[in-house]
C-alpha cells in the first residue's frame, strides 16, 4: 500500500460506494427515459453496496462481508431477471417502454 | 467433517420449499389446467406446516449457526402469516374458477413467498432476514403481473417492481453501514454493539436506511407510491394476499430487528417510527376520501392500518407488541373478509370495481350488505365489532407509554377514516340499486360469512387471542 496523501483508505470506499449509491437513486426518480436506464440504475444500488460490504469486510478482517456480497450478487442477477420479465409482459400489451407511457393508473 | 445443523426447528419452512418444488414439476408435466388441485394442495400443505409449528411452539431455538431462530414470537408471527395466505388462497381458487385466467403457478409462487415471509419472520442475522425477504418480494412481484395479457396488471408488476427493488436496495445499504460500524451481522452481536447507544452514528445511519426499506414493504407513508396502483392492478385475490401476509411478515420483522438487535437504540429510532405512523394514519385517512375505485380505497385503508400498528411498534414496550400482534390478527380477518366481497362483485360475468357498484346490496343481496357492513364498522372500530379491541390495546399502549400525541392523531385519523367506511354502507343502504351483483361462490359466501363472525366472536372473548398475542410479545424481551 502506497503510505502518505495517496494511500486509498476504507473512507475512499465509503465515498465511491456513496456516490453509486446516489448515483442509482437519481436515475431511478430524475430519469425521463424508458425502464431500462431504470434496471441499470437499480443494479448500480446493489453494486455500491458490494464495495461497502467488501471494503468494510476488508478493514474489519472478517469474511462475512464477503459472503454477504456473493448472496447480494445471485439475489441480484434473480431480481433482474424477473425484472426483465415483467418489462417484457408490459411491452408485449403497451409496445413501449418509456417511463412516461407506465400511466394507465394515476398515482 | 462438521457436524450437519439441526434441522428441527425449520421443518416447517423445508416442507413447504420441498412441497413448492413437487407442485411446480407437477403443474409443469401435467396436461390440463391444475390450478384449482395445486391451490388447494397448497392449502392443505400449509395447514400441516401451520400444525407443525403450532405443535413446537414454546421452545426456544436457533440453528443453521445462529442464522434462524424459533420462539414464542416467531410461532404467532408464523402461523398469522399463514393463516393469511391460506385464506386469500382459498379466493385464488374461487376466482380461478369464474375468472377463466388460471395459471397454476399462482399457488406455487403464493407457497414460495410465504416460505420467504416465514424465514423472515426467523431471521437472527442481517443475511438471512435479506435473503428472506428478497425471496418474498420476487415472487410478489410475479404475482402481481400474473395477469399477463392485462395491461394494468403488468404496470403494476412494472411500478411495484421498480420500487421493490429500490427499496431492498435501501435496505442492503443500510445493512452494510450497520455491519461495517458494528463489525457483526447476526442480531445477538449487534445487540451487544449497540448497548452503547448513540454514539455510533455509522449503525444509526444504517438503521434509518433499513427502516426505510422495510417501511417500503409494509406500505408506510412516505414510501406508499407504489401501493395504490398495484392494488388496483393486480387481480383481486393477489390484491388480497398483498394487503395480508407481506404486512404481517414485514411489521412481525419490524418488531424482531429493532426490539431485538436495535433495542439499546430506542430512543433514536422511535422518532423515526412515530413520523412514519403519523405520515401513515393521516395519509391514509385522507387521501381515501376522494377514491372511487374500492381496490384503491382499500389500499388507502391498509396504508392508514399500517399507522395504526406503527403507533404499537413506536412505544417500544411489551404492550405495544402485544397489541400490534393482537391487532394484525383482526387486521387479516377485515381484509380477508371485505376482499371477499370485492371478488364476489360481478356484474354479468364481469369484475366492477366502483364503489357505486354497491348500490342499494342491501336489497339486492342482503347478506351480503349485512356481513360488508358489520366488517366496515369493524374497520372503521366501532363496537361492538372486533376492530374496537385492535385499536383499543394499540392506543392504550400508545398513552401508557408517554406517546400522546401518536395516540391523539390516532384516534382522529380514524374518525377521518370512518367516513368512508360509514359512506360504503351508505351507499348499499340508502341508496337506489344499481345492476344486481352475482351470487358468490360457496367458498367465498364462507369467508364473508365466517370474517364477520369472527369480528363479532372476537369482540366478545378477545382474551384467548390476546394472551396468545402477550406470551408472543414476551419472547420479543429475553431476560
Amino acid at each position: 500500500m502506497i503510505p502518505g496523501p495517496l494511500a486509498i483508505g476504507l473512507g475512499h470506499y465509503l465515498t465511491v460506494a456513496a456516490i453509486l449509491f446516489t448515483l442509482g437513486i437519481f436515475g431511478i426518480f430524475l430519469n425521463r427515459k424508458n425502464l431500462i436506464v431504470i434496471m441499470m440504475s437499480i443494479e448500480l444500488m446493489l453494486l455500491a453496496v458490494n464495495i461497502n460490504l467488501v471494503a468494510f469486510s476488508a478493514a474489519l478482517g472478517d469474511l462475512v462481508g464477503q459472503v454477504f456480497t456473493m448472496l447480494v450478487l445471485t439475489v441480484a442477477a434473480a431480481e433482474a431477471a424477473i425484472g426483465l420479465a415483467i418489462v417484457v409482459v408490459f411491452y408485449r400489451n403497451r409496445r413501449s417502454i418509456e417511463v412516461e407511457d407506465i400511466n394507465r393508473m394515476k398515482g | 467433517m462438521t457436524a450437519l445443523p439441526d434441522f428441527a426447528p425449520a421443518l416447517p419452512e423445508i416442507v413447504l420449499l420441498i412441497a413448492g418444488m413437487v407442485y411446480l414439476l407437477f403443474g409443469v408435466l401435467r396436461d390440463e389446467d391444475s390450478t384449482q388441485v395445486l391451490s388447494w394442495a397448497t392449502i392443505a400443505i400449509m395447514a400441516v406446516a401451520g400444525v407443525m409449528i403450532y405443535r413446537a411452539s414454546g421452545a426456544t431455538a436457533t440453528t443453521f449457526g445462529g442464522l434462524f431462530l424459533v420462539n414464542s414470537f416467531t410461532t404467532y408471527a408464523k402461523l398469522l402469516t399463514l393463516l393469511g395466505a391460506g385464506l386469500t388462497l382459498v379466493m385464488v381458487n374461487s376466482w380461478a374458477h369464474t375468472a377463466g385466467t388460471a395459471r397454476f403457478e399462482i399457488p406455487i409462487l403464493v407457497l414460495f413467498s410465504t416460505v420467504g415471509m416465514l424465514l423472515m419472520i426467523s431471521a437472527n442475522d442481517l443475511i438471512a432476514l435479506y435473503v428472506g425477504l428478497e425471496l418474498q418480494s420476487l415472487s410478489l412481484y410475479v404475482l402481481a403481473a400474473v395477469h399477463r395479457n392485462d395491461l394494468r396488471a403488468t404496470e403494476a408488476g412494472v411500478k411495484y417492481f421498480v420500487l421493490g427493488a429500490l427499496a431492498s436496495g435501501l435496505l442492503l445499504y443500510g445493512a452494510s453501514l450497520v455491519y461495517g460500524f458494528a463489525g457483526t451481522t447476526t442480531f445477538a452481536g449487534l445487540a451487544e454493539a449497540t448497548k452503547g447507544g448513540a454514539d455510533n452514528i455509522g449503525v444509526l445511519i444504517g438503521i434509518v436506511f433499513v427502516i426505510s426499506g422495510l417501511a417500503f414493504k409494509v406500505s408506510a407513508v412516505p414510501f406508499h407510491m407504489w401501493t395504490p396502483d398495484v392494488y388496483e392492478g393486480a387481480p383481486t385475490p393477489i390484491t388480497a394476499f398483498f394487503s395480508v401476509a407481506p404486512k404481517i411478515a414485514g411489521l412481525a420483522l419490524f418488531l424482531r430487528v429493532l426490539y431485538g438487535p436495535f433495542g439499546p437504540m430506542l430512543a433514536q429510532w422511535q422518532q423515526v417510527i412515530e413520523a412514519i405512523a403519523i405520515l401513515s394514519m393521516a395519509w391514509g385517512a385522507i387521501a381515501a376520501i376522494a377514491q372511487r375505485n374500492v381496490k384503491r380505497l382499500m389500499a388507502y385503508s391498509s396504508i392508514g392500518n399500517l399507522g395504526y400498528a406503527l403507533v404499537g411498534l413506536a412505544s417500544g414496550t411489551m404492550e405495544g407488541a402485544r397489541g400490534l400482534l393482537f391487532f394484525m390478527l383482526i387486521y387479516i380477518l377485515m381484509n380477508v373478509g371485505t376482499f371477499a366481497c370485492i371478488l364476489s362483485m360481478r356484474v354479468n360475468g364481469k369484475p366492477v370495481e366502483d364503489i357505486s357498484a354497491l348500490s342499494g346490496l342491501s336489497k339486492t343481496r342482503p347478506l351480503t350488505a349485512l356481513a360488508l357492513a358489520a366488517l366496515m364498522f369493524s374497520m372503521s372500530g366501532i363496537p361492538p365489532l372486533a376492530g374496537f379491541w385492535g385499536k383499543f390495546y394499540i392506543f392504550m399502549a400508545g398513552v401508557n407509554a408517554g406517546l400522546y400525541t401518536l395516540s391523539v392523531v390516532g384516534v382522529l385519523s380514524s374518525a377521518v377514516a370512518a367516513f368512508y367506511y360509514l359512506r360504503i354502507i351508505k351507499v348499499m343502504y340508502f341508496d337506489e340499486p344499481a345492476p344486481a351483483l352475482e351470487t358468490p361462490d360457496t367458498s367465498t359466501s364462507i369467508l364473508i360469512g365466517a370474517a364477520s363472525i369472527a369480528m363479532l366472536l372476537l369482540f366478545i372473548v378477545p382474551s384467548p387471542i390476546a394472551n396468545s398475542a402477550a406470551v408472543a410479545a414476551k419472547s420479543l424481551f429475553p431476560g
